[in-house]
């Protein structure tokens, strides 16, 4: 019943979307970001060393790899979490520092249970102590088809409606390089697909970094894709579908791509193991 | 919620005392009957409703400021890092003495008034709220953390709008068993040296034998710890409304 819902409100935002595209994206020219010599160690075992990569501005990026391999722990310190070598250097394609940059979205919504889901999308500006763009905010939650819940207290939604809600929240912050630690993983596999749809039509011409180990995820929304392997853990080559994204991943052009990918990455676990 | 289980619970309670007290002809100095603890409760009412009064405004009191130097002290240690270490031995100690110890030198200090007894609640009431919050201020979700700072929070306001609120159940938890002691603290202050309360009335009407009195005494107090943990529980619930009940069979 709630999914029924759920389409007929993203057919209606579908109409008013395309007058906002220009107020959404405040970056004209968007930013990407270079990561140099990465190195991280776990009681002196490497996760990863001398790990370097382009995230290309304006483009989604997707990591893939079996889980343990140090792809999410790559976006974490990208993000700011947790330590970082002092030879690692990660800085922006235009050379400036990275300080209020990045926007960063979990695996679980982290939704806050006390707030609203208003004011959980308008974290941010609440946790800096400024004021909050209300009508930023009741765009976007229109946006993900989730301004009905406005009120609400996230207890109430589907794990796909946090999810929608924490996109929200993931976008309320403006910045310009976005990085998604497998967003998507935790929901059933129609509401995955339509939470991709979501955010590649509401990040379109963004910077995005996703990490996933779901192989049609990344060939869905990536215009890079790297496969992330070994011990310590190097980026393959780099695959790049040419469509527009969202992709259907059925598509004969990618079930090449497709089989490619999962050859490394079960060669990856062999590895491994 | 049902009402009525209590209510049966406490009336089989006074049946078993009435049959006790039929059964084995206890003399009323020892064990009084039921009805002579009612008649005794209405006879003294004015008077009983003079030392509860003060009772209750020692639990009351001390609950409070208790409750405040708990948080601050809580906070504090979840805050300043080096604070941890000067505040955790005192809230140990202040645990590891009992209370009932103290009260000679309270009341020493502060005299046969009301101070020394709101002294003695605090006292029990700040372990129990200190170290509750202090748990909860330490166990807050790592992605709540990690999303804060991701987004730029200040320490301070990590503590005051994530950990804090977060904290809240915990919190609750230990007020609740704060309100559950607190009388203790009053009554044992009240033991050791004062010219009224409850407390004082029972060791009071137990000298002069009359221990209907005393029972009825005992059986205000009662009344009025059940009262303050029924007003807090409901305050506590109307504030935090997010907390989901896992255990709903659990409520009081």
């Amino acid at each position: 019943m709630l999914a029924k819902g759920r389409v007929g409100k993203m057919h209606t935002d579908e109409t008013h979307k395309n007058k906002k595209q220009s107020k959404q994206n405040p970056n004209p020219t968007p930013l990407g970001l270079h990561v140099h010599n990465a190195r991280l160690a776990y009681s002196n075992s490497p996760i990863f060393e001398n790990l370097s990569t382009e995230i290309s501005a304006g483009k989604w990026t997707c990591i893939l790899g079996p889980s343990g391999v140090g792809k999410s722990a790559l976006l974490r310190m990208i993000v700011g979490l947790g330590p970082i070598d002092p030879a690692t250097r990660i800085f922006s394609t235009d050379g400036t520092t990275l300080v209020k940059k990045i926007s960063w979205m979990a695996q679980q919504d982290l939704l806050l249970p006390w707030l609203t889901v208003f004011k959980n999308v308008a974290l941010g500006s609440h946790l800096r102590g400024v004021k909050p763009d209300k009508e930023k905010v009741l765009d976007l939650l229109n946006k993900v088809g989730m301004h009905k819940y406005c009120n609400d207290r996230p207890d109430i939604l589907s794990g796909g409606q946090k999810q929608r809600v924490a996109l929200a929240r993931t976008l309320m912050e403006g910045r310009p390089i976005v990085l998604m630690d497998e967003p998507f993983s935790s929901v059933d596999a129609i509401t995955r697909s339509r939470l991709q749809e979501l955010a590649a039509d509401l990040l379109t011409n963004q910077t995005v970094l996703l990490v996933t180990h779901d192989p049609l995820e990344a060939l869905r929304l990536g215009h890079n894709i790297y496969v992330m392997s070994g011990k310590p853990a190097k980026l393959g080559q780099v695959m790049q579908p040419n469509d527009q994204i969202p992709r259907n991943p059925s598509n004969h052009s990618l079930q090449e791509m497709h089989s490619l990918i999962l050859a490394q990455l079960k060669s990856a676990v062999i590895e491994s193991n | 919620m049902s009402r009525t289980k209590p209510l049966i619970i406490f009336l089989g309670l006074i049946l078993i005392w009435q049959l006790i007290v039929v059964l084995t002809n206890v003399a009323p100095f020892i064990l009084p009957s039921p009805l002579s603890v009612l008649t005794s409760l209405l006879e003294r009412i004015e008077e009983l409703g003079r030392h509860a009064l003060i009772t209750t405004l020692e639990i009351t009191i001390g609950l409070f400021s208790g409750t405040v130097i708990g948080v601050i002290s809580a906070l504090i240690m979840a805050h300043f890092k080096p604070a941890r270490s000067w505040l955790l031995p005192v809230l140990v100690v202040s645990q590891a003495i009992p209370v009932f110890a103290l009260a000679p030198v309270l009341v020493l200090w502060f005299g046969y008034g009301l101070l020394p007894k709101i002294v003695m609640a605090t006292l029990i009431i700040y372990f129990p709220v200190t170290a509750a919050l202090y748990d909860g201020l330490r166990r807050t979700e790592t992605g709540w953390l990690e999303l804060a700072k991701a987004m730029g929070a200040s320490n301070f306001s990590i503590l005051w709008k994530i950990r804090l609120p977060a904290a809240m159940p915990a919190f609750a938890s230990g007020i609740r068993v704060a309100t559950a002691v607190a009388p203790i603290g009053a009554v044992v202050g009240e033991w050791v040296g004062s010219s009224a309360g409850l407390g004082y009335y029972m060791l009071l009407m137990n000298a002069r034998v009359q221990t209907d009195a005393m029972f009825a005494a005992l059986f205000v107090l009662a009344i009025i710890a059940v009262f303050i943990y029924y007003l807090v529980d409901k305050v506590l619930k109307s504030c935090i409304t997010w907390q989901t009940e896992s255990n709903p069979s659990d409520k009081l």
